[in-house]
């Protein structure tokens, strides 16, 4: 995966190894611990094809604790819950579920339902929600017999209200959940599992849609939880959350198990360099000197008034070789603001001007033709077309310029040469220009996109969550070619949920809520908490 | 159980084997209606061979009979490509026959080399026009094309009849409804004398070699696969969505509508409500056996049409209905859609332990 | 001008109405139980014509009416359960497939026609249900005649609609249906089978399109004709869209287009051959695409409508 750091890798796993195994013993012999245990995966492998996604972990939760998952994207934190889950069969392994009478007895596998029934409940960092369904029509889905005919409402709707009451996660309870805020939904998710008497609860990267301010409400709630006996499976890579909420840390790399101890004595920088497997080099980002502004709006609003992903009347200005970074909860504007930048959306009212010109309407492929650079936000939806070969995805912006294609025919020789090029400076790994993009790993289909994006050399270039379901090689890749690019005099507006991305690449930040865009503020020596507010709605000035 | 795995590259073998098979297995499936019907089984199938390929005559008339499912075929896949769900062929085919008959009929006089192409072009673009309508309406009001073409049908053929029982009525023809017959100079010869097969076949294969190069080496072509396999991702990269629709309207309407041209000007030489037996639906079968691919709806074409002028054949022979030919169209197109699994994915096939 | 009014009062158009409607309340149902669930079942127009013509031939050899219902129903539920595999595990197209079991159904049912009655020149017929006989109601001013003149089939359409509409608000079926059409990831989550819920509705919904065919071999009339669906399950599609997927509103649209139906039926009779039949025969037609047409860009479509669900795949 990350030939560079082969060496290094293969240097820090034997201590990591050791290291576990110290923790383990000392765990045992001085703290015997007296809970229960009410779950104990032992020797869980997992393949799919030459990847083993699973590498015979092994995984013991105990009532009341709780338990952090740390790993980068691919360690493998998600197939294990899956596996726990029933969503995947486990190639070899078993699981073990402390039953109401507290003996382990296995579970079978592919079973959600199963699981389930075990007292294992999940919230998945995609919501599994149905929208059409009110909050309280999701938690009692799948609670009573398909074959009764009423639904019984009256002691449901007493007990999820108890259950509200107990855990302080309020929700409104009778909208459709499409209608509900993120947070709100979440609570609805976390309420499904409590409903359903869950003694081990498994929060998948909960904080990633929740403001600072409201992860800390997740957190005072999960220790009240936990507190009553609940054992908690809290997934992240958030290294701060997991030393403030957790007391026992189990760090995946690469799908197998790298560390197992307790939070007390550990410090960001050893489960960091646990997680990554080497020392994570420091950014350098050179100084640069702004120019010309490629972006610019003037009280620009994007979007119906009713809808929640709006911009209204937003001032934003973005010079030639600086990175201005937009932080907030997805859904306050982001998409507006990404439309507009992208050509998919016109303004409502107010001026938008790129490189000096109106933007004027909709229209994607004049972006494309003022200079405009663009990384959208989902790559399967709008960044690939999966069916079509890495090649046909290289030009797919340029098909009728006059390199690509000679009177309507398309010249594929040239095509295939220069995507060839392409897979070679940016090492695209793929069996060769016509292999189906499809095919891919989302890191090396993002760096098409980023290969597409740069040949052009934009003037301003869009880079929307550029670095989301990425492991930590091609992350670093994605960030090293966008801090060239602002180097070579490009400016570059970087939409983020990651705080630490931001922070770590921007000159300046704007946070974006319901709507507003704030100024955009000088990133050196920023306040994290003070943009975590501003998130949560809190403008300053308001605030005071 | 089993387990399916994407394959990253389909085997050429098998995108050939999958459509045979599932034509061969189509055929196997029939037994069973076929045995219930009492008919002796391989009697059926012996005669159903002979009556499609059995002489010089009866090669001839199954290629008479693949000609517009030729040209349907090609629409479908146009279309479907593009997931434009058009399936209003039938609809189209006869609009193409009416514009062909109206122009043809005598309205206009000119030699055969002005007139000819003349008929077949208003074919063409009556087809065009027809579909033009529901491709308006998905992209105006995001009204769902397959109900707006499908409807359109029966209104379409209703308009053919009150065409042919009114102005466009042939008084020649004893009281029949039909219209009256196209001019020498806009028919289309025949290939060999003493024989049905026309010229009709001939630019019905130039149409899908011209529908290959078109959708594979061209940048329209490009624009049409995009926007079928990602229209989202197409809009994004600049792609002209609306317009690429629009040209995949022109184009599978077109098609569709020279095949009711072709059938008028080469076949019948007079339009009636019964030019077509669904020559538009099996036309989605046609593409869909053919995965889409336009040299591959020839094969495919020429299969379905043996199949109708076999069963045609034996149905004369020992009386069996003929409608048997169209449970083998639909065996045919649910079996080859069960065996496009197998180009897509590999199946493996994984024991489940107990945990 | 006079006369185009005087149908509205006439209580053989109200008749009519309900008539016609009946079959389309039976498509429509069925049509929105598959699509709540997230399938779309273009299957539709073959299941009519099998349902017509497995009904009829059922109590044309010897079964009582009812027992003809039931044959029809289960050939119907036959059906959904080949267009079920196919799209919910299998995950084909809803498109084509749908596409290949209307053709599927038609031929199958015109082949078994054709193999029962190799040589007839008129149609067999059948004894239908009778209208019915409601004392009181049965005997009031205009509401009687209208009354009189519908059967027990029709009594069931309207049952079905209460059925359905009560299925789906009030029951945990109706609740995972619902849910399965939207996010089939929540179903899956809460333990709830999505392959099985599909697969039951779409089976459940065919079997109600095979009712409106049966409606019209065992109520309406009285024999089997080719081409006597003429497009009506495809109707039905589209007036699932104008009814958004609601059982109440899909009677409202089915009794709407009855009621249109009637009424250019009789008012071809009025002009009296000065405009070509063909004309009024459209009509139909064309409302049903007006109808799409103006409610397309509102329709609230299940947002799970024609995505295949594949365990796992997330």
């Amino acid at each position: 995966m990350l030939p560079s750091s082969g060496r290094d890798a293969a240097d820090l796993s034997r201590p990591g190894r050791g290291s576990r195994q110290g923790n383990r013993l000392r765990l045992q012999l001085m703290h015997p611990d007296p809970r229960p245990l009410v779950l104990s995966l032992t020797g869980i492998t997992k393949r799919f094809g030459p990847l083993t996604a699973n590498d015979r972990i092994d995984l013991d939760v105990r009532a009341g604790e709780i338990v952090a998952l740390l790993g980068e994207n691919g360690a493998g934190k998600t197939t294990l819950m899956s596996i726990l889950f029933g969503h995947y069969v486990a190639d070899e392994g078993t699981v073990n579920v402390a039953g109401t009478g507290g003996q382990l007895a296995p579970l079978p596998g592919g079973s959600a339902e199963a699981a389930l029934e075990a007292g294992i409940g999940m919230v998945h960092q995609h919501f599994a929600l149905a929208e059409n369904l009110t909050g309280f029509e999701n938690i009692v889905l799948g609670t009573q017999s398909l074959w009764s005919t009423r639904l019984k409402r009256r002691e449901a709707r007493a007990r999820v209200e108890r259950l509200i009451e107990e855990s302080g996660l309020a929700a409104d309870l009778d909208v459709p959940v499409a209608r509900l805020s993120v947070g709100e939904q979440q609570r609805i998710e976390i309420l499904k599992a409590l409903y359903r008497d869950v003694r081990v609860l498994i929060l998948d990267e909960p904080t990633a849609v929740l403001t600072p301010q409201e992860a800390d409400g997740l957190a005072a709630t999960v220790r009240r939880l936990a507190g009553r006996g609940l054992a908690v499976i809290f997934i992240s890579h958030k290294l701060h959350e997991v030393l403030a909420l957790c007391e026992r840390v189990v760090v995946l790399r690469g799908g197998a198990k790298v560390a197992d101890r307790p939070t007390a004595g550990a410090d960001r920088a050893t489960l960091a360099e646990l997680m990554v497997g080497r020392a994570i080099p420091a950014r350098e980002r050179p100084p640069t000197t702004p120019g010309a502004s490629v972006l610019e709006l003037r009280a620009a609003s994007v979007g119906k008034p009713g809808q929640r992903d709006r911009l209204e009347a937003a001032d934003l200005v973005l010079r030639a070789g600086e990175i201005v970074g937009i932080a907030g909860v997805s859904g306050n504007g982001q998409g507006a603001l990404a439309a507009l930048v992208a050509g998919l959306a016109a303004a409502r009212s107010g001026e938008v001007t790129i490189a000096g010109a109106p933007a004027g309407e909709a229209d994607p492929a004049g972006r494309i033709a003022a200079g405009v650079g663009r990384i959208p936000e989902d790559r399967h939806r709008d960044g690939t077309i999966g069916a079509l070969s890495v090649a046909e995805n290289y030009v797919l912006e340029t098909v009728s310029e006059a390199g690509n294609q000679a009177f309507g025919f398309l010249r594929r020789a040239g095509i295939r040469a220069r995507t060839g090029e392409a897979i070679r400076a940016y090492d695209i790994r793929c069996p060769g220009p016509d292999a189906a993009i499809r095919a891919l790993s989302g890191g090396n289909m993002q760096k098409v996109v980023l290969a597409r994006v740069l040949e052009r050399a934009p003037r301003l270039i869009l880079a929307h969550q550029p670095t989301r379901g990425l492991d930590i090689g091609a992350t670093t890749e994605v960030h090293r070619r966008l801090i060239a690019a602002r180097g070579r005099g490009a400016g570059v507006l970087l939409i983020s949920e990651d705080l630490d991305e931001l922070f770590a690449l921007s000159d300046r930040i704007a946070v974006v809520h319901a709507g507003h865009l704030s100024p955009a503020m000088v990133a050196e020596g920023l306040d994290v908490r003070t943009v975590g507010l501003m998130m949560a709605g809190h403008m300053p000035g308001e605030a005071a | 159980m089993i387990r399916f795995v994407p394959r990253e590259r389909t085997p050429l073998w098998l995108t050939i084997a999958v459509p045979v098979g599932s034509g061969l297995a189509a055929l196997l499936l029939t037994a069973l209606p076929l045995a219930l019907s009492g008919a002796p089984i391989l009697d059926a199938f012996r005669l159903m061979a002979l009556g499609a390929a059995g002489s010089g005559f009866a090669l001839a008339e199954t290629l008479t009979r693949a000609t517009p499912l030729i040209f349907t075929g090609l629409a479908a896949a146009v279309a479907f490509r593009a997931k434009l769900w058009n399936i209003g062929a039938e609809g189209q085919l006869y609009a193409g026959a009416l514009a062909t008959v109206a122009l043809g009929a005598g309205l206009i006089e000119a030699p055969a080399y002005v007139l000819l192409p003349l008929v077949l072009l208003a074919g063409a673009l009556a087809g065009a026009a027809l579909l033009l309508v529901p491709v308006l309406f998905k992209s105006r009001f995001g009204a769902d094309e397959v109900v707006v073409t499908l409807l359109m049908n029966f209104i379409v053929l209703l308009f053919v009849q009150m065409m042919i029982e009114g102005p466009m009525k042939d008084e020649m023809a004893l009281g029949w409804p039909q219209s009256a017959p196209v001019l020498d100079e806009a028919t289309l010869p025949k290939l060999f004398t003493g024989l049905r097969l026309h010229w009709g076949l001939v630019i019905a294969v130039a149409a899908a070699v011209l529908l290959h190069v078109l959708i594979s080496r061209t940048v329209w072509g490009f624009r049409i696969r995009a926007v079928g396999e990602n229209a989202r991702a197409a809009r994004y990269a600049g792609l002209p969505v609306g317009r690429s629709l629009a040209l995949v309207g022109l184009l599978s309407g077109g098609l569709a509508g020279l095949a009711g041209a072709s059938e008028v000007a080469g076949l019948k030489g007079y339009l009636t409500s019964d030019l077509s037996p669904g020559f538009g639906y099996a036309g989605i079968v046609v593409a869909t056996l053919a995965n889409l691919s336009p040299l591959g709806v020839v094969p495919s074409a020429i299969f379905i049409a043996a199949v109708f002028v076999g069963a045609d054949s034996m149905s004369r022979a020992i009386g069996v209905s003929n409608y048997l030919a169209d449970l083998v169209v639909a065996f045919a197109l649910l079996s080859v859609l069960i065996g496009g699994l197998l180009t897509r994915f590999r199946l493996v096939l994984v024991r489940r332990e107990a945990a | 001008m006079l006369d185009a009014l005087d149908i509205l009062l006439q209580a053989n158009f109200w008749a009519a109405t309900i008539r016609i409607a009946t079959p389309l309340i039976f498509g429509v149902l069925g049509a929105l139980l598959c699509e709540r669930a997230g399938v779309l079942n273009l299957g539709i127009e073959g299941i009519f014509v099998a349902g017509a013509m497995s009904g009829w031939l059922a109590v044309y050899l010897g079964l009582p009416l009812w027992g003809g219902v039931l044959v029809a129903a289960l050939v119907g539920a036959g059906f959904g359960l080949v267009h079920g595999v196919l799209t919910v595990p299998l995950g084909l197209s809803q498109h084509v497939t749908g596409i290949g079991v209307t053709l599927l159904a038609t031929s199958a049912a015109y082949f078994g026609y054709r193999v029962a009655f190799p040589n007839v020149g008129t149609p067999p017929r059948i004894e239908p249900f009778p209208p019915l006989d409601v004392p009181v109601i049965g005997n009031l001013p205009f509401i009687g005649p209208i009354v009189g003149q519908q059967t027990a089939f029709t009594v069931l359409a309207f049952a079905c609609v209460i059925l359905v509409a009560f299925v789906l608000a009030r029951t945990p079926l109706g609740l995972a249906l619902r849910a399965v059409g939207d996010n089939p990831e929540a179903v899956e989550a809460q333990g709830l089978s999505v392959v099985g819920l599909r697969m039951g509705a779409v089976m459940a919904g065919s079997a109600l399109m095979a009712l409106g065919g049966a409606f019209l071999t065992l109520s309406a009339f009285n024999a089997f004709y080719f081409g006597m669906i003429n497009g009506r399950g495809w109707v039905c599609i589209a007036l699932t869209v104008f009814a958004s997927w609601r059982p109440g509103k899909a009677l409202v649209g089915a009794l709407l287009f009855g009621a249109l139906d009637a009424y250019q039926l009789r008012l071809q009779t009025i002009t009296g051959g000065a405009v070509p039949s063909q004309i009024f025969l459209m009509l139909p037609y064309i409302f049903s695409i007006a109808a799409l047409v103006l409610v397309a860009r509102r329709a609230d479509y299940p947002r799970a409508l024609m995505k295949p669900y594949f365990k796992g795949q997330r």
